[in-house]
């Protein structure tokens, strides 16, 4: 896999760079794109978008490590988030942990064997009346208890196995 | 009292974050005022300082008052910013009304813009909002077909373009000059102040930074007049906020109440009261970052940014967090301050070196392995952390230490062990009081 958008996305981020006076202001979206297509940003991917933006590579790294949902690494094909800030904390957020312990063998930061899933504990989520609260890729899930993860967990894989 | 719903009616307005539904509701008729009658900036300052609207992102600075910072009549462009990052542990406000509300927000943000002689706005939201940022996607296309922003918007002469601009997971980017320093395109690393925003902000130019429920307040205001709004709070705090209740109450939810109203009746009336009818321990009234109140004092404190200030806490982003007579407080400052060590962005020593630290002896202390000394320990490195940065981070992670040592210190010292003299000795518990 060379490391290169399509013709498509570089037009895209000619149109993101036209938000801003200055070209660097892109780079959020750009890493963005970047990791949609490339899974995470390494450095080869750092270079690529250093390169798009006229940014030195270090630059590109620092704002990649800053933030928390740039992929420095590689992540399985479904990240799930689970909050245990604290209102999750006091709604439960515990037993989920240890559940997916028990179902997926696998605790915050890892990920199961057949690159299916990668499970973080995160911060706070913004939905703290929905708690215990869970991300699946970029859905929210809400009241969480074991069952209702299992569901949800069952619902993703099968949209994976296909 | 039963809750007044400014802001709540257009979130529950069925469909209400499509266009035809929230005109349907009078939405942009504000807007369409100003513009149609020929208002000037001017007088919609007076009415938002008349109204006493607060910032209600956090710091609760009266929203008017900010606007008239801004310089008139200086070349070069000018910047409104939404801040739409809601991370503070306990808040989920703003969400709700990116979600069910976006038009108002759009609409708030224009006429902030057309205040300020802005021709850009940038709404910054976090990136874990997927759906709420669809959402306002779509909304500001919308926006833009029907003429509300864009060139020459409702034939206004002026014009002004809005965008989107996802945040990418980190709390600090919330902190205003962090956020500019991200919308930039760099690290969030905030800046110190002064300069202000309104004076060298975003690429260096007057910008004004406000929060989603702040100007979503400002169509409302200019549709119901400032004497209504301001009469339904209390003096200088005017109007209703979005008061966002977790953790253990029967009912969780945003309720929209006058600034004011006594916590007590927002937690047993329109939350039901406690879950499964236990004892009230403690209460974190806006955000993790505001120092706890014990059980006596949410009984009787007013939900307002000044009766909290009198007490020593604050009422930060209105994200109250309640805990009931079960809750090992020792984990949750335990959790606490790892968030706060996490979320640091390294650029101050007090701040990086002293969250990590607390964290650390706090660790020690819920694994049961903490002393005496270590409580001590843990209140001087937040005493030492308080004033000395760059921005109030480093105080929003030493304050919830000082108050939850102070007003719970028990429930530590039941959970630590003797006092280490030094290597190797050991005092008891009674011979350190004795000491
Ligand atoms: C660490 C930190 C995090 C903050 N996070 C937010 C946030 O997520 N949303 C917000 O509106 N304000 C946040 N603020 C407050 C902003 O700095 C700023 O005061 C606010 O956006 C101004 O808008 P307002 O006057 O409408 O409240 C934060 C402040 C600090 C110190
Ligand atoms: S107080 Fe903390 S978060 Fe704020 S600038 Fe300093 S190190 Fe960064």
């Amino acid at each position: 896999m060379s490391v290169r958008m399509s013709d498509e996305d570089e037009k895209k981020i000619t149109e993101l760079i036209g938000h801003y006076p200055q070209k660097r202001a892109a780079i959020g979206d750009v890493l963005y794109m970047a990791q949609q297509n490339f899974g995470h940003l390494g450095p080869e991917v750092e270079l690529y978008v250093a390169g798009l933006l006229d940014l030195p590579v270090t630059y590109v790294h620092q704002v990649v490590s800053f933030y928390n949902m740039y992929l420095q690494n590689p992540v399985g094909r479904n990240l799930i988030m689970l909050c245990d800030n604290v209102s999750c904390t006091l709604c439960g957020a515990s037993g989920l942990v240890e559940h997916l312990a028990k179902k997926l063998g696998i605790g915050p930061g890892e990920t199961t064997k057949d690159d299916k899933f990668t499970l973080w504990t995160v911060e706070c989520l913004g939905a703290c009346e929905l708690a215990p609260c869970v991300m699946i890729g970029e859905k929210l899930y809400g009241r969480m208890t074991p069952e209702k993860l299992d569901e949800a967990l069952d619902a993703v894989e099968q949209t994976d196995d296909a | 009292m039963p809750e007044v719903k400014l802001i709540k009616r257009f979130i529950e307005t069925e469909n209400g974050h499509r266009l035809r539904e929230f005109e349907s509701a009078g939405g942009y008729g504000s807007l369409r005022k100003i513009i149609g009658e020929g208002w000037d900036a001017q007088q919609v300052i007076d009415i938002l300082k008349a109204s006493n609207l607060r910032g209600l992102g956090g710091a609760g600075f009266p929203t008017g008052l900010k606007w008239s910072f801004v310089p008139k009549d200086i070349e070069g462009p000018k910047y409104l910013v939404v801040n739409a990052d809601e991370s503070e542990p306990g808040t989920f406000k703003d969400r709700h009304i990116i979600s069910g509300a976006p038009h108002l927000l759009i609409e708030g943000a224009v006429i902030a813009a057309f205040c300020i002689e802005a021709e850009d706005i940038y709404i910054y939201i976090r990136g874990e909002y997927y759906e709420p940022a669809r959402i306002m996607e779509q909304a500001i296309e919308e926006a833009a077909e029907a003429g509300y922003i864009g060139e020459d918007f409702l034939g206004s002469g002026h014009t002004v373009r809005v965008h989107l601009h996802r945040g990418a997971g980190a709390y600090i980017c919330g902190e205003e000059t962090a956020l500019l320093s991200s919308l930039e395109g760099g690290k969030g690393w905030p800046k110190l102040k002064p300069p202000f925003p309104a004076i060298k902000g975003l690429f260096g130019k007057p910008t004004i930074v406000n929060n989603v429920e702040t100007l979503s307040q400002v169509p409302i205001i200019l549709d119901k007049g400032a004497e209504y709004f301001a009469s339904l709070g209390i003096e200088r705090n005017g109007g209703t906020r979005l008061f966002g209740v977790s953790g253990h109450v029967k009912r969780t939810g945003i309720y929209e109440l006058p600034l004011g109203t006594p916590m007590k009746e927002l937690i047993y009336e329109h939350c039901g009261g406690i879950r499964n009818d236990r004892k009230l321990k403690a209460v974190i009234p806006g955000g993790s970052s505001c120092p706890v109140l014990t059980a006596e004092q949410a009984a009787s404190i007013n939900m307002d940014f000044d009766s909290l200030a009198g007490i020593g806490s604050m009422l930060g982003s209105g994200g109250l967090i309640v805990m009931d007579e079960t809750t090992d407080l020792v984990q949750i400052l335990w959790r606490i301050c790892r968030f706060y060590a996490f979320e640091s962005c390294g650029q101050c020593t007090p701040c990086r070196e002293g969250t990590g630290w607390m964290t650390r002896i706090m660790e020690r202390i819920a694994k049961g392995e903490g002393t005496v000394q270590d409580i001590d320990d843990l209140k001087e490195v937040a005493e030492q952390i308080m004033g000395n940065t760059v921005c109030p981070l480093g105080d929003a992670a030493a304050l919830p230490v000082v108050s939850f040592l102070s007003k719970f210190r028990a429930d530590f010292e039941a959970q630590v062990g003797p006092r280490r003299v030094h290597a190797g000795a050991v005092v008891t518990q009674a011979e350190a009081e004795e000491n």
